[in-house]
C-alpha cells in the first residue's frame, strides 16, 4: 500500500506498521498479563516541507506515535525510515546524530524548560551537544534564534518563569530550531495557550516552515487548528489510523464514521449555523481491551453497521483518490459482500456522507 | 426577560491584597441573569471570569476580598450581607457550581453514589436509603448507564466524561435555580464535550434552571448560550445577545478574539493576532485597558477610561468607538506590536 500517492519524490519520513505496546503486569511476580496497544500498526509518510496533522481524542495513541517515531520511547515493532536511514537500526550515537534532523516541540512550555537555566542556555544546549557552534559564535546564534521566533536578543539572560506561556512556547521552538532540523514533531504545541496567543504561535510555525523548508508532524486534538495548518490529516482511534486524506477532502467529505462524528462535534463559533450533530454514545474503550473487529463499532452511527463490524478488522483502504479510510460499510471496500455475510453481515455496505454546514 | 432578574450583580470588585500590591482581579462588574436564561462569560486567562464566578458563591479566600460596595442580589437577597450559615444553605441548594477538573472536585475515597447521597442527607436530612435512591436516580438523569451499579464506583474508575456527569448530577441534587459552570468541558474530548453540552441544554429545558457558562471557547458560547459577556482585564468590555455579538462584534478585543480563531476557510493564511499580552492585575493600564493592543486606539483611549456605551438593544461596549465610529476606518499597528517582543 502506498500512502503517499499525493507526494512526488521520496518521502522524508516513512513509517510502516509501527506498534508500541506497553505491558500490563499483575500479581506478586509482576508477570506480564496483557498489553496496552497504544499504537497498533500505523503507516504513513511525510514529504519534505509538508505538514501532516495527527488528530484523535485522549488515549488514541497520537502522542505515543510521535515519540515512538523519534525513539524517545522504543517502538515494539515496525519500520521508521528518515531520509533513507533505518531509524530503528541505529545505535545510541548515530541516533543522537540523527536527532539533529528530527526535533520535537512539547505541549507544556512550563515543564519542558529547565527552570534553573536561562533561556539562552536552554537554546544553546543543542548547539553544544551537536558541536555546531561555540563561544561567541554560539552566543550570536542564540540571539539570532530568539529574534527569529519573535523574542528579543536580551531575553537570553532571563529565566523561564519571567516569560508568559506564549513566550515560553517560542523558546521551545527556538530550541528545536537551533540544530537546523528538517522535521519537527509538534505535540499539541498550542493547546495550553489562549486563543490570541495561539494565533501568534501558529503564524510563527507557518513562517518558519516556509523559510526553513521544515516538515511537521502536527499532533493535536483541536480539529480547527489542524484544518488550518495541515496539508494532510491522519485520524487515530484506539491506536490505529482510521482515515488519512488531504485536509480539504477530509474536512469536506469525512468517510470513516468516527471522523464524521468527530468533525460534527466541533462547536461552531456561529450561532446562525444549523447542522446535524452526531452525538456519540459512550466513551472511548480502553486500549488494553479494544473491541473486536472494528475498534469503533460499539459507538458507530453508520446505518449499515451490523454483526460483521464486530468480526472483521477493517483495512485502511483507498475510498477516493488519495483518501484512505477504514470502514467495511463505506463503499468501495475490498471486503466482499460474501465475506461480510460469512462474518454475519445483514446490511449491504453503502456510502453515507453527512453534509457539512459551512460556518 | 422577566421583570425581576434571578441574579443581579452590581459593581462587583474582588481584590487580592498581597505583598506585591493589590491585584484588582474583578474590577467593577455588573450584569444580571433572568430565570431559565443561559449566559456565557468569555475571556482569556487572567481576565477575571473565574474569580467572578467564585465571588458569586463567596468562595474567595484570603488574601482575596470582595470590596464593600459590591452587590450580589440573588432571588431578592443580597448575598454579601448573609451570615456564613445562610450562605451555606444557598450554596448547593439554590446556586450550584461545577468545575473544569472533575477529578479534583470529587473525593477519591468515597463511591460516587455516597458522594451524591451525602448532598440530600446534609441539606434535607432524609434517610440514608432515600438519599441513596435519589443518588441513583440522578446518575440516571445525567446519562450514566447502569446507574444502580455505577453508584458503587469510585471516581478513578470512571472516565473524564462520566466524572463530569457525576459532578453535574451532584450540582443538581437539590434542584438549584442557578448553575455556574466554570469551563465544564475544557478538560474533555470534543465528542464528550458534545455530550455534556447536550446534557446541560436538556436539563435546562426540563427545569427552570439558569446557567452561567464560563469558557474561553467562542464555539461553545455560540452553541449553548443566548447572551454573552466578554471580559478583559477585570472588566466587562462587551455584552450582547449571542447572535448580535457574533454578527456585529463592537469592541476591538471581541473582534480580535474572533479573528484569531482558526476556522474553515482561513486555511494556511496568516491568522490575525492580538499583539502583546494580557496586562497585570496589579497595574491595569490607564485609560482603556486594551489600548496598547488595539489597532484603533487614539489619544482619548490612553487618557480616558471608557464607560460601557449602549450601542444597540441589549448591546453594550466599553469602547470610545461608540462615540467616534469613523475611527474604525483607519486601523494602525498597535502599540504592543511596535514594542517588538512577541508574546
Amino acid at each position: 500500500m502506498t500512502l503517499d500517492a499525493a507526494v512526488t519524490g521520496a518521502p522524508l519520513l516513512s513509517v510502516r506498521d509501527l506498534t508500541k505496546h506497553f505491558p500490563i503486569t499483575g500479581g506478586v511476580m509482576r508477570r506480564v498479563v496483557g498489553a496496552v496497544r497504544a499504537v497498533d500498526g500505523i503507516s504513513f509518510d511525510v514529504a519534505p516541507g509538508e505538514t501532516l496533522g495527527l488528530v484523535g481524542e485522549s488515549g488514541c495513541g497520537k502522542t505515543t506515535a510521535g515519540r515512538a517515531i523519534l525513539r524517545l520511547i522504543e517502538p515494539t515493532s515496525g519500520e521508521i525510515r528518515f531520509d533513507g536511514t533505518d531509524v530503528r537500526a541505529l545505535g545510541k550515537e548515530p541516533l543522537r546524530k540523527l536527532r539533529r534532523q528530527m526535533q520535537i516541540v512539547f505541549q507544556d512550555p512550563f515543564s519542558s524548560l529547565n527552570p534553573r537555566m536561562t533561556v539562552g542556555a536552554s537554546v544553546r544546549e543543542g548547539l553544544t551537544i551537536h558541536k555546531l557552534a561555540e563561544g561567541r559564535a554560539a552566543d550570536a546564534r542564540v540571539r539570532q534564534l530568539l529574534e527569529e521566533v519573535g523574542l528579543r536578543a536580551e531575553h537570553a539572560t532571563r529565566y523561564p518563569h519571567e516569560f508568559s506561556g506564549g513566550q515560553r512556547q517560542r523558546v521551545g521552538i527556538a530550541r528545536a530550531l537551533a540544530v537546523e532540523p528538517k522535521f519537527i514533531v509538534c505535540d499539541e504545541p498550542v493547546s495550553a495557550l489562549d486563543v490570541s496567543v495561539q494565533a501568534q504561535v501558529i503564524n510563527l510555525l507557518q513562517d518558519l516552515q516556509r523559510s526553513h523548508g521544515l516538515a511537521y508532524l502536527f499532533i493535536a486534538h483541536d480539529l480547527s487548528v489542524v484544518e488550518h495548518i495541515a496539508d494532510r490529516v491522519a485520524v487515530m482511534y484506539l491506536g490505529r489510523i482510521v482515515e488519512l486524506a488531504n485536509a480539504d477532502d477530509l474536512y469536506s467529505m469525512p468517510l470513516m464514521p468516527y471522523t464524521q462524528a468527530l468533525l460534527s462535534a466541533i462547536p461552531v463559533p456561529d450561532p446562525e449555523a444549523k447542522r446535524e450533530r452526531i452525538v456519540l454514545r459512550g466513551d472511548v474503550p480502553s486500549p488494553a481491551n479494544p473491541p473486536s473487529g472494528c475498534p469503533f463499532h460499539p459507538r458507530c452511527q453508520h446505518p449499515q453497521k451490523d454483526a460483521a463490524c464486530s468480526v472483521i478488522v477493517p483495512p485502511l483502504e483507498l475510498k477516493e483518490p488519495n483518501h484512505w479510510a477504514a470502514c467495511i460499510k463505506q463503499l468501495p471496500t475490498r471486503i466482499s459482500w460474501a465475506d461480510q455475510k460469512a462474518a454475519g453481515a445483514s446490511r449491504q455496505p453503502e456510502r453515507v456522507v453527512p453534509i457539512r454546514a459551512i460556518a | 426577560m422577566s421583570l425581576e432578574p434571578l441574579l443581579s450583580v452590581e459593581e462587583l470588585r474582588t481584590y487580592f491584597r498581597t505583598s506585591a500590591g493589590v491585584a484588582r482581579a474583578v474590577d467593577g462588574v455588573s450584569f444580571s441573569i433572568a430565570a431559565n436564561e443561559s449566559v456565557g462569560v468569555v475571556g482569556e486567562s487572567g481576565c477575571g471570569k473565574s474569580v467572578t464566578s467564585l465571588s458569586l458563591l463567596r468562595l474567595i479566600q484570603r488574601p482575596g476580598t470582595i470590596e464593600p460596595d459590591s452587590k450580589i442580589e440573588f432571588e431578592g437577597t443580597n448575598l454579601l450581607s448573609l451570615d456564613d450559615e445562610s450562605m451555606r444553605k444557598i450554596r448547593g441548594n439554590r446556586i450550584a457550581m461545577i468545575f473544569q477538573e472533575p477529578m479534583t472536585a470529587l473525593n477519591p475515597v468515597f463511591t460516587v453514589g455516597a458522594q451524591l447521597a451525602e448532598v440530600p442527607r446534609v441539606h434535607l436530612s432524609i434517610s440514608r436509603r432515600d438519599a441513596w435512591a435519589r443518588a441513583v436516580e440522578m446518575l440516571g438523569t445525567v446519562g450514566i448507564p447502569d446507574p444502580a451499579e455505577r453508584a458503587h464506583s469510585y471516581p478513578h474508575q470512571l472516565s473524564g466524561g462520566m466524572r463530569q456527569r457525576v459532578m453535574i448530577g451532584m450540582a443538581l441534587m437539590l434542584s438549584p435555580t442557578l448553575l455556574i459552570a466554570d469551563e465544564p468541558t475544557t478538560a474533555l474530548d470534543v465528542t464528550i464535550q458534545a455530550q455534556i453540552l447536550e446534557l446541560l441544554a436538556e436539563l435546562r429545558g426540563r427545569t427552570a434552571m439558569s446557567v452561567l457558562l464560563i469558557t474561553h471557547d467562542l464555539g461553545v458560547v455560540a452553541e449553548s448560550t443566548s447572551r454573552v459577556i466578554v471580559m478583559y482585564a477585570g472588566e466587562i468590555v462587551e455584552q450582547a445577545g449571542v447572535r448580535e455579538l457574533f454578527a456585529k462584534p463592537h469592541h476591538p478585543y471581541t473582534e480580535g478574539l474572533m479573528a484569531a480563531m482558526p476556522r474553515a476557510g482561513t486555511k494556511r493564511e496568516r491568522l490575525t493576532v492580538i499583539p502583546g499580552a494580557v496586562p497585570s492585575p496589579y497595574e491595569w493600564p490607564a485609560g482603556c485597558r486594551f489600548h496598547e493592543r488595539c489597532p484603533y486606539a487614539w489619544e482619548r483611549c490612553e487618557r480616558e477610561h471608557p464607560p460601557l456605551y449602549e450601542i444597540g438593544l441589549g448591546h453594550v461596549s466599553r469602547c470610545h468607538l461608540a462615540v467616534e465610529p469613523e475611527r474604525r476606518a483607519s486601523p494602525h499597528v498597535p502599540l504592543a506590536a511596535r514594542a517588538g517582543a512577541g508574546t
